[in-house]
């Protein structure tokens, strides 16, 4: 949320609603030109809205095509100002809000994964329990020593938080995150859905 | 046409493909490849200033007064930076400007050489999109789209940054595309959407108490969206007001005209507005200078909303009706529907028009006249009298009470005769409009409205002025004092004067004569119609010290945190009501 519209300190805010908070998943069709995220990213600052995830990577190569995804938290009008702003970019091709889509065509939300690699530095039982877990996760190992294992997961969001919070005591040394990487569920690509409101 | 060249003459050929005549700018370093193409040609003429935001606000004031984009020409570095505060001026104000800005070359990029700053990331906030080319077989391709982007959709700034080596390399120059809204990814939409439209004409042969709202973007869509705005509001005979950027759509002498809205607009425009049924913004953006307190602003209105831009819808207020489209596009299908429906408005219209001229009656735009001291109203008065019913006057101002004033007293007829600072409120913007308005009407009668100290801000571009044969006038309405600060001050902290009366003003008479131009001074109310007389038929720059009452405030004003219908008018506004104007949670507000 905007830190700037819950204090009403300015003219702009005086009659924000109690609106309700909502997560929305963005996918953003950018040409891979230099300056293109900061672009996106400068918006975000330059405006107070929150990033929650964010990833971005050329998806098209012979096009020179990239698709950012953002995990952002806000009103729903806000929600669909950032959406409008992204839009107003002139690198930007398609802006589309996954979570509305989503709920247009009845489904709880897009199909969300993202990748992590967690590193455990144990020995004996903590050791064997972390790599109990890893199984149960459906974590795998990728690297190992006999004091260490680097475990690589994929899931949803909330899944690998929670390996992560039950690794902790088991000797978590470091994680890296991709962030969410989303696709609408359905044969329709980003271009046919409907994320009107 | 297909032809190599060194990427400094592939700036001259792009910039005369695109029909440009003058350029605003100052040499450099980075830019010399580009200065020395300039020098051998003759189709494009090059205004040099003295301060590269001054060539940033003329590339506005040109663009403004002839809605063609405005060209500014400056070096890499501090060249670059100085130019930040006009690109956001023209940002904001969803001005068309081109700036072309020299670089380091490629090599040195990135090690803080000399004259070298992060340009483009610099100006990635305050630019509708900006380039850094680092090949010159890309300089063609992007200088004709940065016309396209800058000029297409809603107008905006752009920056087109090109490291010297670029210049200086040879590369293969085209033509610009004989479409280029075929753009890849940057589509604006310009036919509004035909049931949206049609819903609309419907609620406005059904409104007893409408109003139009319109904007900026109604001058920015071009002469054909004033001619249909009066068309539509002739049809339907709704009263109309405008914000500070749309004066001159629909004529100040106009039968339903309600003058200025906002926070120094007309008691009748706001008024208005507040009990309203059907409220129609066209090309406005909801600005806070405009709504007042959002949670009171126009309580019972159905609201219809026309923009180009999606962004500004619901932005700030939610409206019951958007039309994404250009506003010609779209007032050309709504006076067409709502001629074709043979629609009329309703009957109680008659009523509403009463109710407006009641609030007319207010005659809230009154001041008390003296005979010893030039009240500021008056002072515009006068100069409104002396240039009536001419067609070929283009005023421009900087930004503060006189600045309100302006809009109050002076009459816009038409279209892109108004220039002023809205969205940003730039000091020192207004000097240098005029000069670039000048440098497009080169017979035309350019007036700068300023105060005495926001002229300071770009008072070097008297020396342009002088050296390019352009006779911008300046009124100064000089009062001592950083008149709306002061005012502020006064409502806003118990008139403890902080830091706002310049002590040591020049003399004005004594500047002007310095740069080579024309000084007069006018003290008694008696004086001002033949020093006015005389400012006019001067040939050169003029400025013109027109000393007025110190302390004199900007009403009507809707105070801070306050409802279009919480206005403060100027016969209600003793030195009490002023202290309370404003309570503590409107403290804090901008």
């Amino acid at each position: 949320m905007n830190a700037q519209k819950t204090d009403a300190l300015s003219a702009y805010f005086l009659a924000e609603t109690s609106d309700v908070l909502e997560t929305h998943t963005l996918s953003i069709i950018v040409d891979n030109e230099p300056g293109v995220l900061a672009r996106v990213i400068g918006l975000y600052s330059g405006r107070g809205y929150n990033i929650d995830s964010l990833s971005v990577s050329e998806t098209e190569h012979e096009k020179h095509v990239s698709r950012i995804t953002i995990v952002t938290t806000g009103t729903p009008q806000i929600i669909e100002q950032i959406r409008h702003q992204l839009d107003r970019l002139v690198p930007v091709h398609i802006v589309r809000d996954l979570t509305v889509a989503a709920r247009n065509s009845n489904q709880e939300k897009p199909l969300e994964r993202e990748l992590a690699l967690i590193k455990v530095r144990g020995e004996g039982e903590k050791r064997l329990e972390a790599l109990r877990l890893s199984e149960a996760f459906r974590a795998t190992v990728i690297d190992a020593t006999i004091d260490h294992f680097v475990f690589e997961i994929t899931g949803r969001t909330n899944k690998i938080d929670q390996f992560i919070e039950i690794l902790t005591p088991l000797g978590l040394v470091e994680v890296s995150r991709t962030g969410v990487a989303a696709l609408s569920r359905g044969s329709q690509g980003l271009k046919d859905l409907q994320d009107e409101i | 046409m297909q032809r190599e060249m060194t990427g400094a003459e592939m700036v001259l050929q792009a910039l005369k493909d695109n029909g440009v005549e003058h350029v605003f700018g100052y040499p450099g370093g980075a830019v010399l490849p580009i200065y020395d193409e300039l020098i051998q040609q003759d189709a494009i003429q090059h205004i040099l200033v003295r301060h590269e935001q001054g060539a940033g606000h003329a590339a506005e004031g040109y663009a403004r007064s002839t809605g063609k984009a405005g060209i500014a020409l400056v070096t890499s570095g501090p060249g670059a930076t100085n130019m930040v505060t006009a690109l956001t001026d023209a940002m904001l104000d969803s001005i068309p400007m081109v700036c072309i800005t020299g670089q380091v070359p490629t090599n040195l990029v990135g090690s803080d050489a000399f004259q070298e700053c992060d340009t483009v990331g610099i100006t990635r906030p305050c630019t509708k999109h900006n380039w850094l080319v680092k090949d010159v077989d890309d300089l063609p391709r992007i200088l004709h789209e940065a016309f396209y982007v800058a000029q297409s959709g809603r107008p905006g700034p752009v920056v087109v940054d090109i490291p010297k080596d670029v210049q200086f390399a040879i590369g293969t120059y085209e033509g610009p595309q004989a479409n280029p809204s075929n753009h890849k990814s940057y589509r604006p939409q310009l036919k509004g959407d035909m049931t949206a439209i049609r819903a609309a004409v419907e609620l406005m042969s059904k409104a007893k108490r409408p109003v139009f709202y319109t904007g900026g973007g109604v001058i920015n869509s071009g002469a054909a969206a004033s001619q249909l705005l009066r068309e539509l509001v002739d049809q339907t005979g709704f009263p109309i007001t405008s914000t500070l950027m749309g004066l001159g759509a629909y004529p100040a002498s106009g039968e339903q005209w309600l003058g200025m809205l906002g926070m120094h607009g007309t008691y009748e425009a706001n008024m208005a507005m507040h009990d309203c049924d059907l409220m129609i913004c066209i090309g406005a953006r909801f600005d806070d200078r405009i709504t007042g307190r959002l949670d009171a602003f126009s309580p019972n209105s159905t609201k219809i909303h026309v923009d180009i831009d999606p962004s500004s819808i619901n932005k700030i207020v939610h409206v019951d009706l958007p039309i994404v489209g250009d506003v010609a596009h779209v007032l050309e299908d709504m006076v067409r529907i709502w001629r074709a429906s043979s629609f009329h408005s309703q009957p109680e219209l008659k009523e509403w028009q009463t109710q407006i001229a009641k609030w007319r009656a207010r005659d809230c735009l009154s001041y008390r006249h003296s005979d010893d001291v030039i009240m500021p109203q008056y002072a515009l008065q006068r100069l409104n009298a002396a240039i009536k019913g001419r067609k070929d006057v283009y005023i421009s101002t900087e930004v503060g009470q006189h600045q309100m004033w302006a809009a109050q007293y002076l009459g816009f007829e038409s279209p892109n005769h108004w220039l002023t600072s809205g969205g940003f409120g730039t000091m020192g913007y207004g000097l240098p409009a005029a000069i670039g308005a000048q440098v497009a009407h080169p017979d035309g009668l350019c007036i700068n409205v300023a105060g005495d100290a926001s002229i300071l801000m770009n008072i070097q571009e008297m020396s342009t002025a002088v050296q390019h044969g352009l006779a911008p006038k300046t009124f100064i309405l000089n009062n001592s004092y950083m008149g709306m600060v002061r005012q502020w001050q006064q409502l806003l902290h118990g008139n403890r004067l902080s830091h706002s009366y310049t002590e040591s003003l020049p003399d004005f008479v004594k500047l002007a004569e310095a740069y080579g131009g024309k000084g007069i001074r006018v003290t008694k109310p008696g004086e001002l119609d033949d020093a006015i007389q005389e400012m006019i038929e001067t040939p050169g720059p003029v400025l013109f010290d027109c000393c007025v009452a110190q302390l004199t405030n900007c009403f009507p004003m809707i105070p801070s945190g306050k409802a279009h219908n919480e206005m403060l008018l100027p016969d209600e506004a003793t030195d009490e009501a002023v202290a309370n104007a404003i309570d503590t949670a409107g403290k804090s507000l901008v």
